[in-house]
């Protein structure tokens, strides 16, 4: 799952490279716009576009968007359930699809847990602090939007396969970093690290720095700073961060396929196991992990509409 | 006794927070760079080439280049329509709607590739009236089209929305009290100032294809030089542990991706200089 | 507590925000520095808080070297301009948080802490909005939430950047009188910014104006009014009428005439004629230094405001002079004037 993932991938590029585009394509500004209403003030407007080719133009729309994006969705849990709900939660209960869960979870912890500390950090040097080279930290930090999936799992192959440069070191000592969890953590990592960072880094730098300012002047420490002040102001981008990162741990598939090996009931994440069951026809058990997926997709949708909201309450102005 | 003071910040924790990340960065992200550059330079640019211009790498990388173009391409005309639908009218759902551009960015790409290759197989939904037509959707480059259609659906609507949103509606007016009919309105004044936008959504979209491996794989046929896409061919390189190649064919999807990206960029600032931006 | 600050400067950039400021500030005196935008005010109070850090120069408070220590140390309240208040913090918290993050050993209990805050509410008058939040309260109440706050730690100092600045002339009015009045009752040495002369000439014990990065002038209200050290102060405090003249041998001439005034004293060479717009004293024809023709008059309440074109130099100079009521001008009339207070400064570049 990348969501926002691409979109800020090329955005990063342009940034780069054009630091003039207007549209910064972060998930908050975006996000900010798309709260407002829906409709411009052109609607009821007379000068609009005539009746039949406003008909054909939210018909297309619909039509596309039910094929494109309604149909396989549906698809989806249609074909889990084919075969009854007995069949749906056998599937599910199988020793295969437990392990794919737990390691899925567990990988999603471990991302999570670590970039969250981290991109805190991250943010705050960065958002609090001037100092020259921001704007490559911050590229950098955005990197792994900017590769394909494949592109992240090559790298850690490079570096820890068999043939990579330590691999021969790793075989000798027995550690295994590839085709076991420890690889499928790294390049979890290595795909989520931007999110909680590029939530925060804009909500942090816009709130500013004059609450910590006063607090220093209070009398308080730095980490009381952060943590009685700073960390109750960007709690809910601090959610959307986590939560973004955590929907792309779960879902990601094209880097941690590549690091896994696939092993069975060892190294197969969901969405793994739900290559490996599709191409054996296993059709019912494999879209049955997909709902879950599926599932998780939807609800993360949902709160991140919430959080949306939460957000832009937060952001309206309150002390100026 | 006038001391000279060195430069401080006012607030705490630069030195650690700065450390920190840097250190994380290094090993998380420049590492794995280094990795990456160091295996391409193992490489002389003789060998580079062979690899880059073998057959079945050329034509898995026409094949992904190819074929996201096209996708975006559709995705930019079709992500118009909807989010021209989205803004600027009422109709029951709409909202739901909205809601649903999103899917694609959160669905996972191996749902994806499966339940399109489900949606577009033989005795598929949509794939069974196809085939009574005479056209294969599975397992050819068309499938590898229509999943990258679908990832990208996202990236024009979401990217134009704010842009259309802002639009200020007097410009309409004035258009129109000028003498302009809807028609002269929407393609001479209301698109024109939307192209910044769109370039970006479509940059955006072709990038993101461009790399795509989980919704594709599934729905393409995977035939070397027919239905293989790039970062399948990678992967295949890798399992055969012919890392130089698969760091080739890497290196080489990157560069292609800046150029390309950097091309639409260009575009773009002249587009807004000839129009200019909100 | 006293202040003091020597050869102070700070630069950002190739811009001097500060360029050598000496300043001394004496116990329980409220002091404004007074300034245009960009003088460097704002920074030298920062400097002062220890919320920013000069290039070179020395600040010691009560004789002690300050910045060998952080903001968080100098036992310095701060009040923003934008009140910075904690918005997820009700009121009581916002004003309790400097007593809370004490270190331990000398933090007070729970219950000193309530009463502490709730004296403090008293003392700003708005004990009722305890329970409130920042985004419910008005411009004027988070401001003196703020001050509330900032006086929490009992300061030895305290500093305020623009207090009034982000309120509307008639909350700003009002504050102005209720800081001045709590500042009698507590005494705390305090030093505020602003660049509302009205406001520093009310409020202050002395004034001290800034320009560029420089003190032009320090003295009371009195003195920096009636007694402009530079031409820069002069025509920033109070309204002034500026016309260039020529000091030769002792006399001084405007436009190739000479003027019935007295040197006092100043360097020959192109110069500044400063006068107060009611010092020009206005007589018939004839009578005074140099004439001119009313073009246009407004009477409001005590006093006249007459627009007048000197004559010579082509009748283009146009100055405005308010005169009283008791013979009402006329537009088109000839009058002569006097300026009976002024001051003449070197012409600047």
């Amino acid at each position: 799952m990348s969501t926002q993932s691409d979109v800020a991938t090329v955005a990063t590029e342009l940034r780069a490279y054009a630091p003039t585009v207007d549209l910064t394509v972060s998930p908050l500004s975006s996000r900010k716009e798309r709260t407002r209403p829906l409709t411009g003030r052109a609607v009821g407007n007379p000068r609009t576009e005539p009746g039949p080719v406003r008909f054909i133009i939210i018909a297309l729309a619909v039509t596309f968007l039910s094929v494109f994006v309604v149909l396989p969705l549906v698809v989806v849990f249609a074909q889990a359930f084919s075969k009854g709900i007995g069949a749906y939660i056998a599937a599910l209960t199988e020793p295969e699809a437990l392990a794919a869960i737990r390691l899925t979870l567990l990988v999603a912890a471990i991302s999570v847990t670590l970039n969250l500390v981290f991109g805190v950090i991250a943010a705050w040097a960065i958002a609090k602090f001037e100092f020259t080279g921001k704007t490559f930290l911050i590229t950098l930090i955005d990197l792994p939007f900017s590769v394909s999936p494949v592109i992240s799992g090559l790298v850690f192959v490079l570096l820890f396969g068999a043939q990579g440069y330590w691999g021969p070191w790793l075989q000798a000592h027995d550690i295994h970093v590839l085709f076991a969890v420890p690889g499928i953590a790294l390049a979890t990592i290595f795909v989520t690290f931007p999110f909680v960072a590029r939530a925060l880094i804009p909500l942090m730098q816009e709130q500013g720095t004059q609450e910590e300012e006063a607090a220093i002047s209070l009398g308080a420490s730095g980490l009381q700073t952060f943590f009685r002040v700073t960390l109750p102001n960007i709690k809910w981008g601090l959610l959307y961060g986590v939560l973004l990162c955590n929907a792309r741990a779960m879902g990601e598939f094209g880097a941690v396929s590549v690091v896994s090996g696939h092993i069975r009931g060892e190294t197969n994440t969901m969405p793994l196991l739900v290559e490996i069951l599709y191409n054996e026809y296993q059709f019912v058990a494999s879209f049955a992990i997909a709902s879950l997926l599926a599932m998780l997709a939807l609800i993360t949708l949902v709160v991140k509409t919430v959080l949306e909201r939460r957000l832009d309450e937060g952001q309206e102005p309150s002390d100026h | 006794m006038s001391i000279a003071v060195a430069r401080r910040s006012t607030l705490p924790g630069f030195g650690l927070t700065m450390g920190l990340t840097l250190t994380w960065l290094s090993i998380i992200i420049l590492l794995p760079l280094a990795g990456l550059f160091l295996k391409t330079f193992e490489l002389s640019l003789d060998q580079f080439w062979s690899i880059v211009t073998s057959r079945r790498t050329l034509n898995a990388l026409k094949i992904s280049f190819g074929l996201s173009f096209a996708a975006a391409l559709v995705n930019l005309v079709m992500g118009t329509i909807i989010v021209w639908a989205l803004v600027r009218y009422r109709f029951p759902g709409r909202r739901l709607f909205d809601a649903i551009v999103d899917i694609p960015f959160a669905l996972p790409t191996a749902v994806a590739g499966v339940a399109l290759t489900q949606l577009f197989a033989q005795k598929g939904w949509l794939g069974a009236p196809l085939a009574e037509l005479g056209i294969k959707v599975a397992f050819t480059p068309i499938g590898i089209f229509i999943a990258m259609i679908f990832i990208g659906i996202p990236f024009v609507v979401r990217t134009v929305q704010p842009v259309l949103i802002d639009l200020d509606v007097e410009i309409e007016e004035a258009a129109a009290s000028l003498g302009a009919n809807r028609w002269h309105t929407v393609f001479r004044v209301i698109l024109p100032s939307l192209i910044p936008a769109l370039l970006t959504g479509f940059a955006l979209a072709f990038a993101r294809a461009v790399g795509e491996y989980g919704s594709v794989i599934f729905i393409a046929g995977n035939l070397p030089n027919v239905s293989e896409i790039a970062p399948l061919l990678i992967v295949i390189r890798l399992s055969e542990f012919r890392y130089a190649d698969a760091t080739a064919i890497a290196v080489m999807m990157l560069l292609a991706s800046f150029l390309i990206i950097f091309a639409v960029n260009r575009l773009q600032r002249w587009a807004q200089t000839r129009i200019p931006a909100h | 507590m006293t202040i003091e600050v020597k050869n102070i400067v700070k630069k950002f950039g190739s811009f001097a925000a500060l360029d050598n400021v000496d300043l001394k500030v004496a116990q329980g005196e409220l002091l404004a520095l007074l300034g245009p935008s960009g003088s460097g005010k704002t920074t030298l109070l920062r400097i002062i808080a220890g919320l920013d850090w000069p290039d070179a120069g020395e600040v010691s408070i009560d004789g002690e070297n300050a910045l060998a220590r952080g903001a968080s140390e100098r036992h310095v309240g701060f009040v923003f301009q934008h009140y910075a208040l904690f918005r997820h913090m009700t009121v009581f918290e916002n004003v309790a948080f400097g007593l809370r993050v004490q270190p331990r050993a000398i933090r007070k209990d729970e219950a000193t802490i309530r009463a502490r805050v709730k004296e403090l509410l008293d003392l700003v008058q708005l004990d009722w909005l305890s329970g409130r939040y920042p985004s419910q309260l008005s411009g004027g109440q988070r401001q003196r939430i703020a001050l509330a706050r900032a006086l929490a730690i009992e300061p030895r100092i305290l500093l305020l950047d623009e207090p009034f600045g982000a309120l509307d002339a008639k909350v700003r009015k009002e504050l102005r009188q209720w800081l001045r009045s709590l500042h009698s009752e507590i005494h705390v040495t305090s030093i505020f910014v602003t660049h509302d002369q009205e406001e520093a000439l009310e409020v202050a014990n002395r004034v001290v104006v800034m320009d560029k990065g420089r003190i032009e002038q320090i003295g009371t209200p009195g003195e920096v009014y009636d007694d402009p050290a530079t031409a820069f102060v002069h025509g920033f405090i109070g309204e002034s009428i500026v016309l260039p003249v020529d000091v030769s041998g002792g006399s001084v001439r405007l436009a190739g005439q000479r003027l019935n005034i007295a040197a006092n004293g100043a360097a020959s060479g192109a110069s500044k004629l400063f006068v107060r717009r009611h010092d020009m004293q206005i007589g018939p024809a004839g009578s005074g230094s140099f004439e001119g023709a009313v073009r246009h008059v407004r009477s409001f309440g005590p006093i006249q405001r007459a627009e007048v074109a000197l004559s010579g130099g082509e009748g283009k100079t146009i100055i405005e002079i308010d005169a009283p009521r008791d013979r009402e001008l006329q537009a088109g009339e000839i009058v002569s004037l006097q300026p009976r207070r002024y001051r003449i400064f070197a012409a600047q570049d």
